[in-house]
Protein backbone atom coordinates (compact mmCIF):
# COMPACT_ATOMS: atom_id res chain seq x y z
CA UNK A 1 0.00 0.00 0.00
CA UNK A 2 1.56 3.25 -1.07
CA UNK A 3 0.89 4.80 2.44
CA UNK A 4 1.96 8.64 0.98
CA UNK A 5 -1.01 8.51 -1.44
CA UNK A 6 -3.05 7.29 1.26
CA UNK A 7 -2.31 10.49 3.09
CA UNK A 8 -2.95 12.48 0.28
CA UNK A 9 -6.30 11.45 -0.45
CA UNK A 10 -7.74 10.90 3.07
CA UNK A 11 -8.88 15.06 3.33
CA UNK A 12 -10.61 14.29 0.38
CA UNK A 13 -12.61 11.43 2.20
CA UNK A 14 -12.79 13.04 4.83
CA UNK A 15 -14.45 15.86 2.72
CA UNK A 16 -16.95 13.28 1.38
CA UNK A 17 -17.96 12.36 4.57
CA UNK A 18 -19.03 15.84 5.68
CA UNK A 19 -21.06 16.05 3.15
CA UNK A 20 -22.12 12.39 3.06
CA UNK A 21 -23.44 13.31 6.75
CA UNK A 22 -25.65 15.68 5.82
CA UNK A 23 -27.49 12.45 3.98
CA UNK A 24 -26.48 10.66 6.41
CA UNK A 25 -28.27 12.36 9.23
CA UNK A 26 -31.74 12.66 6.90
CA UNK A 27 -31.52 8.57 6.63
CA UNK A 28 -31.16 8.62 10.77
CA UNK A 29 -34.39 10.66 10.23
CA UNK A 30 -36.27 7.40 8.89
CA UNK A 31 -34.24 4.76 9.80
CA UNK A 32 -34.06 5.20 13.37
CA UNK A 33 -36.57 8.09 14.50
CA UNK A 34 -39.38 6.96 12.45
CA UNK A 35 -38.38 3.07 12.18
CA UNK A 36 -39.12 3.36 8.22
CA UNK A 37 -36.58 1.97 5.89
CA UNK A 38 -36.98 4.92 3.29
CA UNK A 39 -35.28 3.82 -0.36
CA UNK A 40 -36.63 7.30 -1.82
CA UNK A 41 -32.65 7.95 -0.65
CA UNK A 42 -31.13 7.00 -4.23
CA UNK A 43 -33.60 9.26 -6.40
CA UNK A 44 -33.69 12.49 -4.01
CA UNK A 45 -30.22 12.65 -3.85
CA UNK A 46 -29.75 13.16 -7.68
CA UNK A 47 -33.23 15.20 -7.60
CA UNK A 48 -30.51 17.67 -5.00
CA UNK A 49 -27.65 17.98 -7.01
CA UNK A 50 -29.63 18.09 -10.49
CA UNK A 51 -32.02 21.39 -8.94
CA UNK A 52 -29.16 23.09 -7.46
CA UNK A 53 -26.30 22.06 -10.77
CA UNK A 54 -29.45 23.52 -13.32
CA UNK A 55 -30.59 26.64 -10.80
CA UNK A 56 -26.91 27.69 -11.04
CA UNK A 57 -25.96 27.08 -14.72
CA UNK A 58 -29.67 29.66 -14.89
CA UNK A 59 -27.40 32.04 -13.29
CA UNK A 60 -28.64 31.97 -9.38
CA UNK A 61 -27.28 32.57 -6.44
CA UNK A 62 -25.45 28.89 -4.58
CA UNK A 63 -27.29 29.50 -1.49
CA UNK A 64 -30.64 29.60 -3.41
CA UNK A 65 -29.61 26.60 -5.18
CA UNK A 66 -29.03 24.79 -1.73
CA UNK A 67 -32.80 26.43 -0.84
CA UNK A 68 -33.88 25.13 -4.25
CA UNK A 69 -32.30 21.61 -3.82
CA UNK A 70 -33.38 20.99 -0.23
CA UNK A 71 -37.36 22.01 -1.21
CA UNK A 72 -36.94 19.14 -4.64
CA UNK A 73 -36.19 16.64 -1.52
CA UNK A 74 -38.72 17.80 0.44
CA UNK A 75 -41.00 17.37 -2.02
CA UNK A 76 -39.91 13.64 -3.02
CA UNK A 77 -40.55 12.65 0.35
CA UNK A 78 -44.06 13.91 0.38
CA UNK A 79 -44.54 11.71 -2.37
CA UNK A 80 -43.33 8.96 -0.58
CA UNK A 81 -45.09 9.80 2.57
CA UNK A 82 -48.55 9.81 0.76
CA UNK A 83 -47.53 6.63 -1.26
CA UNK A 84 -47.61 5.39 2.08
CA UNK A 85 -49.74 6.76 4.41
CA UNK A 86 -52.72 7.89 2.04
CA UNK A 87 -52.42 4.86 -0.50
CA UNK A 88 -51.19 2.09 2.16
CA UNK A 89 -48.64 1.17 0.04
CA UNK A 90 -45.82 -0.54 2.19
CA UNK A 91 -43.26 1.75 3.42
CA UNK A 92 -40.09 -0.44 1.41
CA UNK A 93 -41.99 -0.32 -2.10
CA UNK A 94 -43.43 3.54 -1.73
CA UNK A 95 -39.41 4.43 -1.42
CA UNK A 96 -38.74 2.33 -4.39
CA UNK A 97 -41.66 3.55 -6.41
CA UNK A 98 -40.27 7.35 -5.94
CA UNK A 99 -37.08 6.22 -6.23
CA UNK A 100 -37.84 4.70 -9.69
CA UNK A 101 -39.99 7.45 -10.88
CA UNK A 102 -37.35 10.16 -10.16
CA UNK A 103 -34.70 8.79 -12.49
CA UNK A 104 -37.04 10.10 -15.00
CA UNK A 105 -37.81 13.70 -13.17
CA UNK A 106 -33.50 13.63 -12.82
CA UNK A 107 -33.59 13.12 -16.35
CA UNK A 108 -36.04 16.11 -17.31
CA UNK A 109 -34.60 18.20 -14.75
CA UNK A 110 -31.08 17.84 -16.20
CA UNK A 111 -32.00 17.40 -19.98
CA UNK A 112 -29.43 14.82 -19.99
CA UNK A 113 -27.98 12.23 -17.95
CA UNK A 114 -24.64 14.43 -16.70
CA UNK A 115 -24.68 18.00 -16.07
CA UNK A 116 -21.24 19.66 -15.28
CA UNK A 117 -20.59 22.71 -13.59
CA UNK A 118 -16.97 24.18 -13.81
CA UNK A 119 -15.63 26.16 -10.48
CA UNK A 120 -13.95 28.20 -13.04
CA UNK A 121 -17.11 29.73 -14.45
CA UNK A 122 -19.62 29.61 -11.63
CA UNK A 123 -19.05 30.57 -7.80
CA UNK A 124 -19.69 27.17 -6.38
CA UNK A 125 -19.81 26.81 -2.56
CA UNK A 126 -17.26 24.26 -2.34
CA UNK A 127 -15.16 21.86 -4.66
CA UNK A 128 -12.64 18.98 -4.83
CA UNK A 129 -10.19 21.54 -5.87
CA UNK A 130 -9.87 23.68 -3.29
CA UNK A 131 -10.26 20.49 -0.16
CA UNK A 132 -9.50 22.59 2.72
CA UNK A 133 -12.46 25.04 2.00
CA UNK A 134 -14.78 21.87 0.98
CA UNK A 135 -13.98 20.21 4.55
CA UNK A 136 -14.44 24.13 6.26
CA UNK A 137 -18.01 24.47 4.01
CA UNK A 138 -19.48 20.96 4.50
CA UNK A 139 -18.61 21.17 8.55
CA UNK A 140 -20.46 24.40 9.00
CA UNK A 141 -23.26 22.97 7.22
CA UNK A 142 -23.45 19.66 9.05
CA UNK A 143 -23.42 22.09 12.66
CA UNK A 144 -26.12 24.22 11.62
CA UNK A 145 -27.99 21.34 9.90
CA UNK A 146 -27.57 19.42 13.87
CA UNK A 147 -28.46 22.65 15.86
CA UNK A 148 -31.55 23.03 13.66
CA UNK A 149 -32.69 19.12 14.17
CA UNK A 150 -31.69 19.13 17.88
CA UNK A 151 -33.77 22.02 18.30
CA UNK A 152 -37.07 20.57 16.18
CA UNK A 153 -36.78 17.15 18.42
CA UNK A 154 -36.70 18.87 21.24
CA UNK A 155 -40.29 21.00 20.00
CA UNK A 156 -43.84 19.39 20.66
CA UNK A 157 -44.03 18.65 16.81
CA UNK A 158 -40.62 16.78 16.91
CA UNK A 159 -41.07 14.98 19.72
CA UNK A 160 -44.28 13.66 18.57
CA UNK A 161 -42.31 12.01 15.53
CA UNK A 162 -40.57 10.52 17.78
CA UNK A 163 -43.25 9.12 19.61
CA UNK A 164 -44.46 7.81 16.38
CA UNK A 165 -41.76 6.12 15.77
CA UNK A 166 -41.08 4.70 19.10
CA UNK A 167 -44.99 3.70 19.62
CA UNK A 168 -47.80 4.30 17.17
CA UNK A 169 -50.32 2.99 19.35
CA UNK A 170 -49.48 4.86 21.65
CA UNK A 171 -49.15 8.74 19.91
CA UNK A 172 -52.30 7.93 18.69
CA UNK A 173 -54.29 7.35 21.86
CA UNK A 174 -52.36 10.65 22.91
CA UNK A 175 -53.76 12.37 20.10
CA UNK A 176 -50.83 12.49 17.70
CA UNK A 177 -51.59 12.46 14.16
CA UNK A 178 -49.31 10.11 13.61
CA UNK A 179 -49.76 10.01 9.34
CA UNK A 180 -48.88 13.28 9.19
CA UNK A 181 -45.95 12.67 11.29
CA UNK A 182 -44.33 9.99 9.17
CA UNK A 183 -45.03 12.33 6.21
CA UNK A 184 -43.19 15.59 7.75
CA UNK A 185 -40.28 13.01 8.96
CA UNK A 186 -40.17 11.38 5.50
CA UNK A 187 -40.02 15.12 3.85
CA UNK A 188 -37.42 16.61 6.56
CA UNK A 189 -34.84 13.25 6.27
CA UNK A 190 -35.30 13.81 2.27
CA UNK A 191 -34.78 17.87 2.12
CA UNK A 192 -31.57 16.90 4.41
CA UNK A 193 -30.70 14.47 1.16
CA UNK A 194 -31.42 16.29 -1.35
CA UNK A 195 -29.01 19.33 0.63
CA UNK A 196 -26.09 16.88 0.63
CA UNK A 197 -27.18 16.01 -3.09
CA UNK A 198 -26.53 20.07 -3.90
CA UNK A 199 -23.68 20.35 -2.06
CA UNK A 200 -21.68 16.86 -3.72
CA UNK A 201 -22.95 18.12 -7.05
CA UNK A 202 -20.62 21.25 -6.45
CA UNK A 203 -18.25 19.48 -5.16
CA UNK A 204 -17.20 16.97 -8.04
CA UNK A 205 -18.30 19.26 -10.45
CA UNK A 206 -21.31 18.23 -11.55
CA UNK A 207 -24.49 16.60 -11.22
CA UNK A 208 -25.35 12.70 -12.56
CA UNK A 209 -28.17 10.95 -13.08
CA UNK A 210 -26.78 7.89 -11.25
CA UNK A 211 -24.89 9.48 -8.07
CA UNK A 212 -27.68 8.34 -5.85
CA UNK A 213 -27.46 4.22 -6.76
CA UNK A 214 -26.35 3.17 -3.49
CA UNK A 215 -26.86 6.02 -1.44
CA UNK A 216 -29.17 4.29 0.83
CA UNK A 217 -26.26 1.78 1.70
CA UNK A 218 -23.78 4.91 2.16
CA UNK A 219 -26.09 7.00 4.56
CA UNK A 220 -27.23 2.87 6.55
CA UNK A 221 -23.51 2.70 6.87
CA UNK A 222 -22.35 5.80 8.41
CA UNK A 223 -25.66 5.53 10.93
CA UNK A 224 -24.57 2.04 11.87
CA UNK A 225 -21.16 2.46 11.98
CA UNK A 226 -21.61 5.59 13.80
CA UNK A 227 -24.13 3.63 16.40
CA UNK A 228 -22.05 0.78 16.73
CA UNK A 229 -19.02 2.67 17.41
CA UNK A 230 -20.27 6.07 19.13
CA UNK A 231 -23.23 5.07 20.58
CA UNK A 232 -21.96 3.78 24.30
CA UNK A 233 -20.36 7.63 24.09
CA UNK A 234 -23.03 9.80 22.55
CA UNK A 235 -26.87 9.40 24.39
CA UNK A 236 -27.52 13.48 24.01
CA UNK A 237 -29.47 13.58 20.42
CA UNK A 238 -26.95 16.37 19.19
CA UNK A 239 -23.82 13.85 20.12
CA UNK A 240 -25.67 10.89 18.07
CA UNK A 241 -25.89 12.89 14.80
CA UNK A 242 -22.22 13.65 15.41
CA UNK A 243 -21.42 10.14 15.78
CA UNK A 244 -23.67 9.50 12.60
CA UNK A 245 -21.69 12.22 10.68
CA UNK A 246 -18.25 10.80 11.98
CA UNK A 247 -20.09 7.49 10.46
CA UNK A 248 -19.84 8.83 7.28
CA UNK A 249 -16.51 10.34 7.00
CA UNK A 250 -15.15 7.01 8.68
CA UNK A 251 -16.81 4.84 6.05
CA UNK A 252 -15.10 7.40 3.33
CA UNK A 253 -11.42 6.89 5.00
CA UNK A 254 -12.28 3.20 4.74
CA UNK A 255 -13.39 3.33 1.08
CA UNK A 256 -10.38 5.09 0.12
CA UNK A 257 -7.98 2.41 1.99
CA UNK A 258 -9.59 -0.20 0.15
CA UNK A 259 -8.83 1.59 -3.24
CA UNK A 260 -5.55 2.11 -2.33
CA UNK A 261 -5.28 -1.26 -1.79
CA UNK A 262 -5.76 -2.06 -5.58
CA UNK A 263 -9.41 -2.90 -5.40
CA UNK A 264 -11.32 -0.72 -8.69
CA UNK A 265 -13.59 1.80 -8.13
CA UNK A 266 -16.29 -0.40 -9.73
CA UNK A 267 -15.80 -2.91 -6.99
CA UNK A 268 -17.02 -0.33 -4.25
CA UNK A 269 -20.81 -1.29 -4.02
CA UNK A 270 -19.82 -4.87 -3.04
CA UNK A 271 -17.61 -3.58 -0.55
CA UNK A 272 -20.88 -0.98 0.54
CA UNK A 273 -22.78 -3.93 0.99
CA UNK A 274 -20.49 -6.11 3.00
CA UNK A 275 -19.56 -3.18 5.04
CA UNK A 276 -23.30 -2.77 6.09
CA UNK A 277 -23.91 -6.53 6.32
CA UNK A 278 -21.46 -6.80 8.83
CA UNK A 279 -21.99 -4.06 10.91
CA UNK A 280 -25.66 -5.29 11.10
CA UNK A 281 -24.73 -8.75 11.44
CA UNK A 282 -22.36 -7.77 14.48
CA UNK A 283 -24.90 -6.96 16.87
CA UNK A 284 -27.75 -9.56 15.79
CA UNK A 285 -24.50 -12.63 16.49
CA UNK A 286 -23.21 -10.93 19.59
CA UNK A 287 -27.26 -11.52 20.62
CA UNK A 288 -27.29 -14.92 19.71
CA UNK A 289 -24.01 -15.79 21.48
CA UNK A 290 -25.51 -14.65 24.67
CA UNK A 291 -28.39 -16.04 24.65
CA UNK A 292 -26.54 -19.65 23.61
CA UNK A 293 -24.52 -19.11 26.66
CA UNK A 294 -26.71 -18.36 28.91
CA UNK A 295 -25.07 -15.09 29.75
CA UNK A 296 -26.80 -12.03 30.30
CA UNK A 297 -28.30 -11.00 26.82
CA UNK A 298 -27.33 -7.17 26.01
CA UNK A 299 -30.51 -5.70 24.74
CA UNK A 300 -31.39 -6.28 21.36
CA UNK A 301 -31.77 -2.95 19.46
CA UNK A 302 -28.27 -2.41 20.78
CA UNK A 303 -27.43 0.10 17.63
CA UNK A 304 -28.68 3.22 18.83
CA UNK B 1 -71.49 11.05 29.32
CA UNK B 2 -71.07 7.89 26.67
CA UNK B 3 -74.01 6.81 24.49
CA UNK B 4 -73.50 3.47 22.73
CA UNK B 5 -76.33 2.79 20.15
CA UNK B 6 -76.32 -0.20 18.12
CA UNK B 7 -72.92 -0.95 17.42
CA UNK B 8 -71.71 -3.75 15.12
CA UNK B 9 -68.49 -4.60 14.19
CA UNK B 10 -67.68 -7.69 12.26
CA UNK B 11 -63.89 -8.55 11.57
CA UNK B 12 -63.14 -10.04 8.39
CA UNK B 13 -66.24 -10.35 6.83
CA UNK B 14 -67.30 -13.04 4.09
CA UNK B 15 -64.16 -14.89 4.83
CA UNK B 16 -63.58 -18.15 7.02
CA UNK B 17 -62.56 -16.47 9.92
CA UNK B 18 -65.61 -13.52 9.75
CA UNK B 19 -66.28 -12.98 13.22
CA UNK B 20 -69.10 -10.65 14.44
CA UNK B 21 -67.84 -8.90 17.28
CA UNK B 22 -70.19 -6.74 18.35
CA UNK B 23 -73.53 -7.52 17.67
CA UNK B 24 -75.85 -4.85 18.73
CA UNK B 25 -74.40 -3.08 21.98
CA UNK B 26 -76.26 -0.76 23.39
CA UNK B 27 -74.82 1.31 26.69
CA UNK B 28 -75.36 4.43 28.19
CA UNK B 29 -72.90 5.76 30.90
CA UNK B 30 -74.23 8.78 33.27
CA UNK B 31 -70.85 11.30 34.24
CA UNK B 32 -68.87 9.65 37.33
CA UNK B 33 -70.40 6.10 36.61
CA UNK B 34 -67.17 3.67 37.26
CA UNK B 35 -68.27 0.11 34.93
CA UNK B 36 -66.50 -2.70 35.16
CA UNK B 37 -66.64 -5.13 32.34
CA UNK B 38 -66.56 -9.16 32.67
CA UNK B 39 -67.15 -11.88 30.52
CA UNK B 40 -65.53 -14.86 28.71
CA UNK B 41 -63.10 -15.31 26.17
CA UNK B 42 -64.44 -13.53 22.40
CA UNK B 43 -66.93 -12.06 24.21
CA UNK B 44 -66.91 -8.53 22.97
CA UNK B 45 -65.17 -6.41 26.03
CA UNK B 46 -61.94 -4.82 24.27
CA UNK B 47 -63.78 -4.75 21.08
CA UNK B 48 -66.03 -2.91 23.00
CA UNK B 49 -63.48 -0.59 24.01
CA UNK B 50 -61.57 -0.37 20.79
CA UNK B 51 -64.93 0.83 19.54
CA UNK B 52 -65.36 4.03 21.46
CA UNK B 53 -61.53 4.56 21.04
CA UNK B 54 -62.00 4.51 17.46
CA UNK B 55 -59.50 1.76 16.49
CA UNK B 56 -61.23 1.26 13.34
CA UNK B 57 -64.92 2.50 12.01
CA UNK B 58 -67.44 0.63 13.00
CA UNK B 59 -69.71 -1.28 10.67
CA UNK B 60 -73.06 0.56 11.73
CA UNK B 61 -74.18 2.03 14.88
CA UNK B 62 -73.25 5.47 16.70
CA UNK B 63 -70.94 6.28 19.55
CA UNK B 64 -71.36 9.96 21.63
CA UNK B 65 -69.55 10.86 23.95
CA UNK B 66 -70.39 13.94 26.07
CA UNK B 67 -73.10 14.79 23.73
CA UNK B 68 -70.67 14.69 20.62
CA UNK B 69 -71.33 12.26 17.65
CA UNK B 70 -67.66 10.71 17.00
CA UNK B 71 -68.79 7.92 15.06
CA UNK B 72 -66.92 9.61 12.44
CA UNK B 73 -63.80 10.69 13.92
CA UNK B 74 -60.51 8.92 13.90
CA UNK B 75 -58.73 8.08 16.93
CA UNK B 76 -56.30 10.36 17.37
CA UNK B 77 -59.20 13.25 17.26
CA UNK B 78 -61.33 10.92 19.94
CA UNK B 79 -58.08 10.93 21.41
CA UNK B 80 -59.02 14.61 22.99
CA UNK B 81 -61.95 12.92 25.23
CA UNK B 82 -60.26 9.89 26.26
CA UNK B 83 -57.67 8.38 28.77
CA UNK B 84 -56.64 4.79 27.86
CA UNK B 85 -54.54 1.92 29.57
CA UNK B 86 -53.53 -0.91 27.47
CA UNK B 87 -53.75 -4.43 28.64
CA UNK B 88 -49.61 -4.89 27.78
CA UNK B 89 -47.57 -2.43 29.14
CA UNK B 90 -45.21 -1.69 25.98
CA UNK B 91 -48.36 -0.39 24.67
CA UNK B 92 -49.14 2.71 26.34
CA UNK B 93 -45.47 4.31 26.34
CA UNK B 94 -42.81 5.18 24.52
CA UNK B 95 -39.81 2.88 25.71
CA UNK B 96 -37.12 4.93 23.50
CA UNK B 97 -38.66 8.14 25.51
CA UNK B 98 -37.67 10.12 28.89
CA UNK B 99 -40.49 9.47 31.50
CA UNK B 100 -40.87 13.51 31.38
CA UNK B 101 -41.46 12.89 27.56
CA UNK B 102 -43.68 10.61 27.91
CA UNK B 103 -45.95 13.06 30.56
CA UNK B 104 -45.29 16.26 28.24
CA UNK B 105 -46.73 14.34 25.40
CA UNK B 106 -49.76 13.25 27.47
CA UNK B 107 -50.00 16.75 28.56
CA UNK B 108 -50.92 17.88 25.24
CA UNK B 109 -53.05 15.51 24.21
CA UNK B 110 -56.05 17.40 22.07
CA UNK B 111 -53.79 20.58 21.38
CA UNK B 112 -51.69 21.21 18.19
CA UNK B 113 -48.27 20.31 19.06
CA UNK B 114 -46.13 23.27 17.20
CA UNK B 115 -42.50 24.20 17.40
CA UNK B 116 -43.04 25.48 21.14
CA UNK B 117 -40.51 23.69 23.16
CA UNK B 118 -41.48 20.21 24.07
CA UNK B 119 -41.62 20.91 27.78
CA UNK B 120 -41.39 23.54 30.11
CA UNK B 121 -39.46 23.84 33.36
CA UNK B 122 -42.91 24.63 35.46
CA UNK B 123 -44.49 21.41 33.81
CA UNK B 124 -41.33 19.48 35.28
CA UNK B 125 -41.60 20.38 38.61
CA UNK B 126 -45.71 19.72 38.54
CA UNK B 127 -44.64 16.09 37.23
CA UNK B 128 -42.35 15.40 39.86
CA UNK B 129 -45.48 16.06 42.42
CA UNK B 130 -47.65 13.64 40.40
CA UNK B 131 -44.70 11.21 39.97
CA UNK B 132 -44.28 11.34 44.23
CA UNK B 133 -47.99 10.83 45.00
CA UNK B 134 -47.42 7.06 42.63
CA UNK B 135 -44.70 6.10 45.40
CA UNK B 136 -42.62 4.16 43.27
CA UNK B 137 -39.24 6.19 43.58
CA UNK B 138 -40.08 7.71 39.91
CA UNK B 139 -40.14 11.17 40.85
CA UNK B 140 -36.42 11.28 40.95
CA UNK B 141 -35.83 9.81 37.73
CA UNK B 142 -37.95 12.04 35.49
CA UNK B 143 -35.31 12.07 32.77
CA UNK B 144 -34.82 7.76 32.84
CA UNK B 145 -36.57 6.12 29.77
CA UNK B 146 -39.53 4.30 30.12
CA UNK B 147 -37.99 1.38 28.63
CA UNK B 148 -35.94 0.88 32.02
CA UNK B 149 -39.40 0.77 34.00
CA UNK B 150 -40.96 -2.49 35.36
CA UNK B 151 -44.84 -2.99 33.68
CA UNK B 152 -46.18 -2.23 36.77
CA UNK B 153 -43.91 1.26 36.83
CA UNK B 154 -45.24 1.56 33.19
CA UNK B 155 -49.12 0.90 34.06
CA UNK B 156 -48.96 3.30 36.62
CA UNK B 157 -47.36 5.69 34.21
CA UNK B 158 -49.20 5.07 31.69
CA UNK B 159 -52.89 5.60 34.47
CA UNK B 160 -51.06 9.47 35.12
CA UNK B 161 -50.69 9.69 31.67
CA UNK B 162 -53.81 8.85 30.99
CA UNK B 163 -55.64 11.27 34.00
CA UNK B 164 -52.91 14.02 33.22
CA UNK B 165 -55.63 15.86 30.90
CA UNK B 166 -58.70 15.27 32.68
CA UNK B 167 -60.61 12.83 30.28
CA UNK B 168 -63.89 12.87 29.59
CA UNK B 169 -64.12 8.85 29.88
CA UNK B 170 -61.26 6.29 30.74
CA UNK B 171 -60.69 3.30 28.93
CA UNK B 172 -58.79 0.55 31.40
CA UNK B 173 -58.87 -2.42 29.05
CA UNK B 174 -57.73 -5.35 31.06
CA UNK B 175 -54.79 -3.25 32.31
CA UNK B 176 -53.40 -5.07 35.51
CA UNK B 177 -54.13 -8.90 33.23
CA UNK B 178 -50.17 -8.98 32.30
CA UNK B 179 -48.79 -8.17 36.21
CA UNK B 180 -47.82 -10.34 39.32
CA UNK B 181 -51.25 -10.20 41.67
CA UNK B 182 -49.60 -7.78 44.13
CA UNK B 183 -48.43 -5.21 41.47
CA UNK B 184 -51.98 -5.81 40.25
CA UNK B 185 -53.70 -5.04 43.15
CA UNK B 186 -51.37 -1.73 43.42
CA UNK B 187 -52.26 -0.77 40.04
CA UNK B 188 -56.20 -1.35 40.48
CA UNK B 189 -55.59 0.40 43.91
CA UNK B 190 -54.37 3.18 42.11
CA UNK B 191 -56.67 3.15 39.45
CA UNK B 192 -59.63 3.46 41.71
CA UNK B 193 -57.76 6.44 43.43
CA UNK B 194 -57.57 8.21 40.23
CA UNK B 195 -61.10 7.84 38.92
CA UNK B 196 -62.14 9.00 42.59
CA UNK B 197 -59.95 11.84 43.05
CA UNK B 198 -60.58 12.76 39.52
CA UNK B 199 -64.46 12.18 39.49
CA UNK B 200 -64.01 10.04 36.26
CA UNK B 201 -66.14 8.24 34.00
CA UNK B 202 -64.53 5.02 33.55
CA UNK B 203 -65.15 1.34 31.45
CA UNK B 204 -62.65 -1.29 32.93
CA UNK B 205 -62.50 -4.89 31.19
CA UNK B 206 -61.44 -7.30 33.73
CA UNK B 207 -61.33 -10.63 33.57
CA UNK B 208 -61.57 -11.46 37.50
CA UNK B 209 -64.97 -11.77 38.46
CA UNK B 210 -64.04 -10.87 42.58
CA UNK B 211 -62.12 -7.33 40.97
CA UNK B 212 -65.50 -6.29 39.03
CA UNK B 213 -67.29 -6.85 42.02
CA UNK B 214 -64.87 -4.94 44.26
CA UNK B 215 -64.57 -2.20 41.60
CA UNK B 216 -66.87 0.21 40.85
CA UNK B 217 -70.52 0.90 40.45
CA UNK B 218 -72.16 -0.42 38.11
CA UNK B 219 -71.32 -4.17 36.19
CA UNK B 220 -71.85 -5.26 32.86
CA UNK B 221 -71.84 -8.90 31.40
CA UNK B 222 -70.89 -9.70 27.89
CA UNK B 223 -71.29 -12.47 25.53
CA UNK B 224 -71.74 -12.92 22.44
CA UNK B 225 -70.99 -9.26 21.29
CA UNK B 226 -74.17 -8.56 23.91
CA UNK B 227 -74.34 -7.01 26.91
CA UNK B 228 -76.33 -9.66 28.32
CA UNK B 229 -75.89 -7.95 31.98
CA UNK B 230 -76.41 -4.96 33.54
CA UNK B 231 -75.94 -4.80 37.07
CA UNK B 232 -75.83 -1.69 39.29
CA UNK B 233 -76.58 0.65 42.53
CA UNK B 234 -77.56 -1.66 45.88
CA UNK B 235 -77.74 -4.89 43.36
CA UNK B 236 -74.09 -4.16 42.65
CA UNK B 237 -73.15 -3.84 46.06
CA UNK B 238 -74.44 -7.03 46.98
CA UNK B 239 -73.46 -9.02 44.46
CA UNK B 240 -70.80 -12.50 44.96
CA UNK B 241 -69.14 -14.73 42.41
CA UNK B 242 -71.93 -17.33 43.05
CA UNK B 243 -74.66 -14.99 41.99
CA UNK B 244 -72.60 -13.81 38.82
CA UNK B 245 -72.53 -17.27 37.63
CA UNK B 246 -75.93 -17.81 38.28
CA UNK B 247 -77.24 -14.96 36.45
CA UNK B 248 -74.57 -15.06 33.51
CA UNK B 249 -76.22 -19.22 33.12
CA UNK B 250 -79.78 -17.49 33.03
CA UNK B 251 -79.09 -14.42 31.09
CA UNK B 252 -76.95 -16.63 27.97
CA UNK B 253 -78.39 -20.15 28.51
CA UNK B 254 -75.04 -21.33 29.29
CA UNK B 255 -72.32 -22.34 31.67
CA UNK B 256 -69.47 -19.46 32.43
CA UNK B 257 -66.32 -21.33 30.35
CA UNK B 258 -63.53 -19.15 31.54
CA UNK B 259 -61.13 -20.80 33.92
CA UNK B 260 -59.30 -17.51 34.70
CA UNK B 261 -61.96 -15.66 35.67
CA UNK B 262 -63.31 -17.96 38.12
CA UNK B 263 -59.71 -18.76 39.62
CA UNK B 264 -58.34 -15.42 39.52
Amino acid sequence: MNVIALMKALPGSVAQGLIWGLLAMGVYITYKVLDYADLTVDGSLCTGGAVAVMMMLAGYHPFLALVGATIAGMLAGLVTGVFHVTFGIPAILSGILTQLGLYSVNMRIMGKSNQAISVDKYNLLLSLRNIPKAIFVASISCVIVIVILYWFFGTELGRSIRATGNNENMSRAQGINTKTMKIIGLMLSNGLVGLSGALYAQYQGNADVNMGRGAIVIGLAAVIIGGVLFGKLFHNFAFRLVGVVFGAILYFVVITIVLQLGLETTDLKLVSALIVAVFLAVPYLRGQYYTKHGKKRREGKCLN
Amino acid sequence: MLELKEIYKTFNPNSPNEKRALNGVNLTLEAGDFVTIIGGNGAGKSTMLNAVAGVWPVDSGQVMIDGVDVTKLPEHKRAIYLGRVFQDPMNGTATDMEIEENLAIAYRRGQSRGLRWGITAKEREWYKELLKTLDLGLETRLRAKVGLLSGGQRQALTLLMATLKKPKLLLLDEHTAALDPKTAAKVLELSDRMIEENGLTALMVTHNMKDAIAHGNRLIMMSNGRIILDIKGEEKQKLTVEDLLQKFSVASGSEFVNDRALLG
